[in-house]
């Protein structure tokens, strides 16, 4: 098993559809021990966690709220870690008027909400799951590729644009501490997060028609795959990386 | 299970999950429109009817369930 005896934090479950769900469904069955975390309703988290293969504690976690964030190593040892060997940062959040098409009237009031909570929140999270990692570890983000302008995707787009920067940062500040940090840059898939984007339709059918291996919009299992393996102990000399798990999308043209 | 096993059952879980008055709930009321449910809450009741109906309620399904009666019977047609 891929992740046999490693411990695991997975943030962004929040239905079973979200991407973290197959991830820590995944990493159980390949042998981690998982602990996630939920927002912003905890209720719900813990009614999904339920339908993972085992149990996993779920604690509260605003990544944008310093003292969740200050607390939370102690939390993880409380329920019962003494470290972590991999982080997964599945987070990302967007005021309606930053996405949609609203690109030159979005405020930066909004703007700077989606950056905090879907760009600065990945160092943030790394820094609060640090004391965990003395023996080093690997931190995985997922990001929509953010080489182009697309449609609809507006300031997200910045946002995940300096996302994939701030991961390519985190690899060169924390390497020295044997940690790695890469980002899976996913094809379109239909979760909550997507599903609220507007006009998000338009990226479906391209996907699925260009792509050379075909996309399926509702499987997040080729994605959650590749979480694990940049988990894993098999990408050991890979960091500030970004692997795409797009059917092949990103490698060709029209 | 009856039609109106389901719709207490429905009355119930909208009371937990949504703090919505259990005195409010009838077939023909709207989630979103009568009884204020946000979006975030109506994920949570599909999640939590499915826990306590036993059934499995897709994803493309819940649009289409507008009224407490459509899910009602959704559930019974399921069950
Ligand atoms: N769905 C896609 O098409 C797609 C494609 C590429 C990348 N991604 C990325 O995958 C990641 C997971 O999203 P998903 O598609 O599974 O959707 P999702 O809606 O299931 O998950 C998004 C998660 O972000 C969490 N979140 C938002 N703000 C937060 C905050 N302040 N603190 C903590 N958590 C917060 C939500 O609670 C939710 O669990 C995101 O980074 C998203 O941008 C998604």
């Amino acid at each position: 098993m891929l992740l046999e005896g490693k411990s695991v934090l997975v943030t962004g479950v929040i239905t079973e559809q979200s991407i973290a769900f197959n991830v820590a469904k995944l990493a159980q069955e390949q042998g981690a021990k998982v602990v996630l975390t939920g927002f912003p309703r905890m209720s719900l988290v813990e009614r999904i966690a339920k339908r993972l293969p085992q149990e996993a504690a779920v604690l509260e976690l605003d990544a944008t709220n310093p003292e969740q964030l200050g607390s939370l190593a102690d939390r993880v040892r409380g329920v019962g870690f003494d470290s972590l060997d991999g982080v997964v940062h599945a987070i990302a959040f967007g005021p309606q008027s930053v996405l949609g098409g609203g690109f030159l009237d979005a405020p930066w009031e909004d703007v700077s909400k989606a950056v905090q909570a879907s760009t600065y929140s990945y160092k943030a999270l790394a820094m609060a799951t640090l004391p965990l990692m003395e023996k080093g570890g690997s931190i995985v983000g997922l990001t929509f590729d953010a080489s182009i302008a697309w449609p609809v995707y507006d300031w997200m787009g910045v946002a995940k644009a300096g996302l994939e920067s701030t991961s390519r940062y985190l690899a060169r500040y924390l390497g020295p501490k044997g940690i790695r940090s890469n980002l899976v840059s996913a094809g379109p898939l239909r979760t909550m997060a997507a599903k609220s984007i507007p006009g998000f339709e338009k990226f479906e059918e391209s996907w699925v028609e260009r792509a050379p291996l075909g996309w399926a919009l509702t499987d997040t299992e080729p994605t959650a795959k590749a979480v694990v393996a940049l988990l894993s102990s098999w990408f050991p000399a890979t960091t500030g990386e970004i692997i795409h798990v797009d059917g092949g999308y990103h490698a060709v043209g029209a | 299970m009856t039609k109106e096993e389901i719709v207490t059952g429905l009355a119930e879980i909208l009371e937990e999950v949504a703090g919505v008055n259990p005195d409010d709930v009838s077939e023909e009321k709207s989630f979103t429109d009568d009884l204020d449910v946000d979006s975030l809450s109506m994920v949570e009741v599909v999640v939590a009817a499915e826990e306590r109906f036993g059934v499995k309620i897709p994803d493309d399904e819940v649009q289409n369930l507008r009224t407490v009666g459509d899910a009602a019977d959704f559930v019974l047609k399921q069950a």
